[in-house]
């Protein structure tokens, strides 16, 4: 690749990006209010979202050989453990990726 | 309260918040910096690529299409299918982002998977300007990925890895927000949508390409099931 396929390919790649990230607002936000159904959908779409985005963190966990998706099921057990005792984000978020860390580097 | 104030504000509520993206983002633009210097790219490369792509997923994607054959139109489609989740996190911000003046642009040019958790979750205090809370949130994750990067590029392949795992930071942060969605709801419809659409996609359709599958899914179930969802009390 030449440098300026280089710069195209990039290019087109910021295009296709900020299509996705500017298209809702470009549709709907044009002073008149959105309809009820995209009203709906912005309420109802985060959980599932942040659903969504968990097992997307997860996706490549081989729950069938290596460690058996032992390490990660034990991180999230942690951070869930914790932040239901202690409600406080960081704490739950720190004790679970410490406890991971320390299963990925020394015991699997 | 005058200008500075209000930003200072803003920044001290913000920042605590993106602790785990610090963490998670400077471990990952490190590695992708890396990857990006042993494929024989120079640290300009990782730098503008991560200041005007700012995708972890499609930059990770875009080391092995620099490398490949020029494929402008595979490479649009490609680029648009890695990146459509953003469509979501547009709609679902289409409320909160109104009335932002200048940052409105900004904070849309770097809608990122992390960012949109923390601005559509937190609940920002009274006190503090909900525009500058946002613009900080996503000014600091991206100014975290932009030097790892930049680190990454510089110093290639010098760094040695005792940090294994550090990027686990970002997985138990959505845990984290999924959790406290849950425990905030009384029916939980749309975070067992979410959950049970990527679970299912995922095992139908791999890991590569279970994400548009999942949208398409979620979609249909949250329009399918509007009317318990709606009268559910979980949305306002």
């Amino acid at each position: 690749m030449t440098l300026w396929q280089q710069i195209v390919t990039i290019a087109i790649c910021v295009l296709a990006t900020m299509i996705t990230r500017f298209l809702p607002f470009a549709v709907f936000s044009s002073g008149k209010p959105a309809p009820k159904y995209i009203e709906y959908l912005g309420k109802a779409l985060p959980p599932a979202i942040f659903g969504m985005l968990v097992v997307y963190c997860l996706k490549s966990v081989e729950v069938l050989s290596g460690s058996y998706g032992l390490p990660e099921l034990m991180g999230i057990l942690v951070t869930v453990g914790l932040h239901l005792w202690k409600r406080q984000m960081i704490l739950s978020i720190a004790g679970g990726t410490v406890c991971y860390m320390a299963l990925v580097q020394f015991v699997f | 309260m005058n200008n500075s104030s209000v930003r200072m504000k803003a920044l001290k509520a913000a920042f605590p918040n993106t602790i785990p993206i610090l963490a998670g983002f400077l471990f990952l633009g490190i590695s992708y910096g890396i990857i990006m210097n042993v494929s024989g790219f120079s640290f300009w490369y990782p730098l503008i690529i991560s200041l005007v792509v700012y995708g972890g997923s499609l930059q990770f994607v875009m080391v092995t299409m620099l490398l490949s054959t020029f494929a402008p139109v595979q490479t649009f489609f490609a680029a648009l299918l890695i990146q459509a989740r953003h469509l979501f996190y547009g709609i679902a911000m289409l409320s909160k982002y109104k009335d932002t003046g200048w940052k409105k642009p900004y904070l849309i040019f770097a809608l990122c998977d992390e960012s949109f958790s923390i601005n559509c979750s937190v609940e920002v205090p009274d006190d503090v300007d909900k525009g500058w809370f946002m613009f900080f949130v996503t000014f600091l994750d991206q100014s975290y990925w932009v030097i790892g990067s930049l680190v990454g590029g510089l110093l290639g392949s010098l760094i040695s890895f005792n940090t294994e795992g550090l990027d686990f930071a970002m997985t138990a942060m959505f845990v984290v927000i999924l959790l406290e969605q849950w425990l905030k709801e009384k029916k939980h419809y749309s975070s067992l949508i979410g959950v049970i659409c990527s679970v299912a996609c995922l095992m139908i359709f791999g890991a590569d390409s279970f994400l548009i599958p999942t949208m398409i899914c979620i979609l249909c179930l949250l329009t399918l099931f509007r009317k318990p969802i709606e009268k559910g009390g979980d949305i306002a």
